[in-house]
């Protein structure tokens, strides 16, 4: 694991796991979608739920996403882990559909379904033969307000995310160790605590707990539906009012995110674990994003994290791994996308018996060398003309666009935002980007993490 | 994150699961014939102005000289490296400013190629494409390079605990065979390859008469034909193997190996002789599997391990039939504590499939499950592509997307019984754990 672990889903598959992977590659790369390349169309419901369509016709394929604007930085103290449990929870059934049914009515049209939880939000999804949309729809809006509980599900699910935890968090080094350098990073914001929660907190989540979280999160006002696929506006509306339209709306739950104060001292972290068998650097530093702090930065922090470290042709990866050779890999990563204060990683993998004060000495002196001289005009052409190409590859995975639709507008940003980055991108400068360097880089607001082997006598 | 463990399984889920397409019909497969005598399979999608192109030579890394495990590995990572006058940062940045993507996976039976491109770049791409078959540089530095990144790979991987039971679990089921040995080699194995083994690799094993090609996207039959004359017209006629692989039934000697770590929850691998996949009965089995671990959400494990008890998050089986062999496994992870439960709950399921088959209901799920999920499956060109490479290695014949629904929906309960007597025995059951379980330990 490279980077944190930001999403958690109801089961990890492998064939699942790529497809995910490769969405991240793509939202990362590509951001948002090229101007009209997806054309979405949007409505909203009486009841405050807003829809969004997109259409692809290629194949008699149908996707659909319902986006809850809940996520685990939303939790109550105490409580981490409510918003994940909840997902799992969502299968247990409702008044008229008992355990299994949706799933089995997914699966034995071949179809497949998920869900997932992240810091800002909780997903689920169908993917179907087009004539089963109505089907789904119908499920879907059901158990946004007619789950039932039985006590013996909550136990037994509460046991199945302690053993996600164990195998995702507690049987990893990287896990473990992402989980302390976030709480080091964020000193009230909630991104310091793990999607998936605290193993002694999980533990006292409670039937009511769930309930509670579900009553104030999982109304429609609070929700956006996505629909990609072999469907029409003409289609979809009436079904989405059948539906959807007839849920009443509930009281708007209230987003009360801290003030992050000021981070004024870098700190350092150190870890040792026995199943380390191979000594690893990175470091994070607080970076605003779409929506937090200095936003003007976000999409030039965007085009930065690409020129740097997105790939072999990168900066940090040239520098260290192939002329210097002191890495196997170097690279940098940003996500512009959280409600939040957002992270710009750093991190490499030392090359033989390369020492990691060798490797954090060469990383900060190419960081020093941005700082003084900023990238290259050549260095951002190419990396706009990679990020314009990415957008046409996009049109070829129309559940990639769904998921990129549904995190920006569940994240509080509008179909417009997204249809316009690829011009906005195309206009960021390269005083942009440089400023956008200088704000971010700055070691007083950054966690160094040193991952290592093994204890030194 | 957690895919990307077990290494094994992946080409074998591509098999079973990552099924083909859906706005294609057999109808809409082309066989494509260049005047060098190279074959493809097209399907042409004309709405976006991108075309994916996807390659496989037959035999993999179960090829690689003893002593040199990891050589097919090793060079898919280094024929992208520098090629023709090219040197590596001089080819990556060409690649990059065309915007095409273009990369190679050797696996345990094949050896594949991917590549990507806009339309208005398809000659560049296939220059370069055979650029990095014909001409690759092997230069120092980048061989170098790249071998220790697959080292320090290996390296990091040695103490994970699904590392560990995947590779004890096939040394076990094929003490002596290649399918036995890790496909990415072992550090020792990596150190010893020498740029002579590359090009000995790419001069023997690169040949039209092994080579299979899927193409979807925005090119005309006509195009392409010439394009692949192009890119792959040099080749020899034939591949020449210095190794053969041998068919293989693997071991059934049953039996649990503990392997003991201070970690709190163990992690369980089982297998048993399977079936390959031009066995008669590959879809009974599939069918049967779907029932006892393979339907994500509602199969019998998931149900009694997972939705009853909530022992697991994770657990599964899966029928994965290699060229040369074939295979039934699964999977757990839990706590320590529980783990003797959770194998004792997996045996019983096992055993009961074996003696009674499955019911009539669970097979008219699985059946459409199986003839649905394949259509839902082939959403993009690249899939598209993957799924018409699998076609012809599998030599399944270009009508196959018409007849896949009938093959399976023929399948009858007795086929499954038979086929569940046939391949399911917890007494051949080899099982690996890694963890500290408690009331499990190691058969003489």
């Amino acid at each position: 694991m490279l980077y944190p672990n930001r999403r958690w889903n109801r089961l990890t598959k492998r064939a699942l796991g790529l497809l995910l992977a490769g969405f991240v590659v793509l939202a990362l790369a590509c951001g948002p979608a090229d101007a009209g390349l997806f054309d979405p169309k949007s409505f909203d419901l009486d009841n405050g739920l807003q829809v969004v369509l997109i259409e692809d016709h290629r194949a008699p394929v149908v996707t659909q996403m319902i986006w809850y604007r809940a996520g685990s930085a939303d939790e109550p103290l105490g409580k981490s882990g409510v918003a994940h449990f909840l997902e799992h929870l969502m299968f247990k059934g409702t008044r008229d559909v008992p355990m299994g049914e949706f799933s089995e009515t997914v699966t034995q049209n071949g179809g497949r379904e998920n869900a997932f939880t992240s810091y800002d939000y909780t997903g689920y999804f169908q993917t179907v033969a087009a004539d089963l949309l109505e089907t789904i729809m119908r499920l879907e809006a059901d158990r946004m307000t007619n789950l039932t509980l039985t006590e013996e599900q909550v136990v037994a699910e509460r046991k199945v995310i302690l053993e996600e935890r164990s195998s995702r968090v507690d049987s990893t080094p990287t896990g473990l160790f992402f989980e302390q350098m976030n709480a080091a990073q964020y000193l009230t914001y909630p991104y310091r605590i793990p999607v998936i929660g605290w193993e002694s907190e999980i533990r006292t989540l409670s039937l009511e707990d769930a309930l509670e979280w579900y009553r104030t999160h999982y109304t429609p006002n609070n929700a956006i539906l996505i629909v990609a696929g072999n469907v029409t506006l003409d289609v979809l509306r009436p079904l989405a009012e059948k539906y959807y339209g007839v849920i009443p709306q509930r009281a708007q739950p209230v987003r009360g995110r801290p003030h992050e104060p000021p981070q004024l001292a870098a700190r350092r972290l150190e870890m040792f674990h026995r199943q380390v068998t191979q000594d690893t650097w990175r470091r994070s530093y607080l970076a605003p994003s779409y929506q937090w702090g200095e936003r003007r930065h976000a999409l030039p922090l965007q085009l930065l994290a690409q020129v740097l470290g997105g790939r072999s042709t990168s900066r940090l990866y040239r520098d260290m791994v192939i002329d210097d050779q002191v890495a196997v890999r170097a690279s940098a990563f940003y996500s512009a996308t959280d409600v939040g204060p957002s992270q710009f990683f750093l991190f490499a993998v030392p090359r033989g018996d390369t020492t990691l004060d060798v490797i954090e000495t060469r990383m900060d002196s190419v960081i020093a060398e941005v700082l003084e001289n900023g990238i290259t005009q050549e260095e951002l052409d190419r990396t706009k003309g990679f990020l314009l190409a990415q957008a046409v590859y996009a049109r070829d995975n129309v559940q990639g666009a769904a998921r990129m639709f549904g995190e920006a507008l569940t994240n509080g940003r509008t179909i417009e935002d997204v249809e316009s980055w690829p011009d906005r991108m195309k206009a960021v400068t390269l005083d942009e980007v440089n400023a956008a360097a200088r704000y971010v880089f700055d070691k007083s607001r950054s966690v160094t993490g040193i991952l290592r082997a093994r204890q030194p006598s | 994150m957690k895919m990307i463990r077990r290494t094994v399984l992946l080409l074998a889920a591509v098999l079973i699961w990552a099924v083909p397409p859906s706005g294609v019909s057999a109808a809409s497969i082309q066989e494509v014939r260049s005047p060098g005598g190279i074959t493809a399979w097209l399907v042409q999608e004309r709405s976006i102005p991108m075309l994916a192109v996807e390659i496989r030579f037959r035999g993999g890394a179960s090829l690689d000289p003893a002593g040199k495990e990891g050589l097919a590995n090793l060079l898919s990572g280094l024929l992208d490296e520098g090629a023709g006058d090219l040197d590596s940062q001089t080819f990556q940045g060409r690649l990059e400013d065309l915007a095409i993507s273009l990369s190679y996976n050797a696996g345990r039976d094949g050896f594949s190629g991917s590549m990507r491109t806009l339309t208005e770049h398809t000659d560049a791409a296939f220059h370069l494409m055979r650029l990095s078959l014909t001409e690759p540089r092997f230069d120092q530095e980048p061989v170098e390079r790249i071998r220790s990144q697959v080292i320090t790979g290996i390296r990091s991987r040695e103490q994970n605990p699904d590392t560990i039971v995947g590779r004890t679990l096939f040394e076990k089921l094929y003490p002596n065979h290649p399918y036995g040995r890790p496909s990415r080699g072992t550090s020792k194995s990596v150190t010893t390859i020498t740029v002579d083994d590359l090009r000995a690799f790419v001069d023997r094993r690169f040949a039209k008469g092994n080579l299979i090609v899927g193409v979807v996207g925005d090119i005309s039959a006509e195009r392409l034909s010439g394009l692949l004359d192009q890119a792959f017209g040099s080749l020899p006629e034939a591949a020449e193997n210095s190794v053969s692989v041998a068919n293989v039934v693997p071991v059934a000697a049953g039996g649990i190996e503990v392997i003991r770590r201070p970690i709190p929850q163990s992690v369980l691998m089982w297998a048993m002789p399977g079936i390959k996949r031009n066995d008669p009965d590959y879809f009974a089995a599939v069918l049967m599997n779907y029932v006892l671990g393979g339907g994500s959400f509602t199969s019998r494990l998931y149900a009694e391990v997972r939705e009853k008890r909530g022992l697991a998050y994770s657990v599964y089986s899966a029928v994965v039939p290699y060229e040369h062999s074939g295979i039934v496994l699964g999977g757990v992870g839990t706590q320590n504590g529980q783990l003797a439960e959770s194998l004792s709950l997996i045996q019983t399921e096992i055993t009961k499939v074996a003696r009674e088959g499955i019911t009539a209901e669970e097979l008219e799920a699985a059946k459409a499950y199986t003839t649905g999920a394949f259509p839902l499956s082939l959403t993009s060109n690249a899939r598209i592509a993957g799924m018409l490479v699998t076609l012809q290695v599998l030599d399944l014949g270009i009508d196959y997307l018409e007849r896949r629904a009938g093959l399976i929906n023929q399948v009858t309960l007795d086929d499954v019984r038979v086929v569940a007597a046939r391949l399911l025995d917890v007494d051949a059951m080899s099982v690996v754990v890694v963890g500290d379980p408690e009331g499990v330990e190691t058969t003489p």
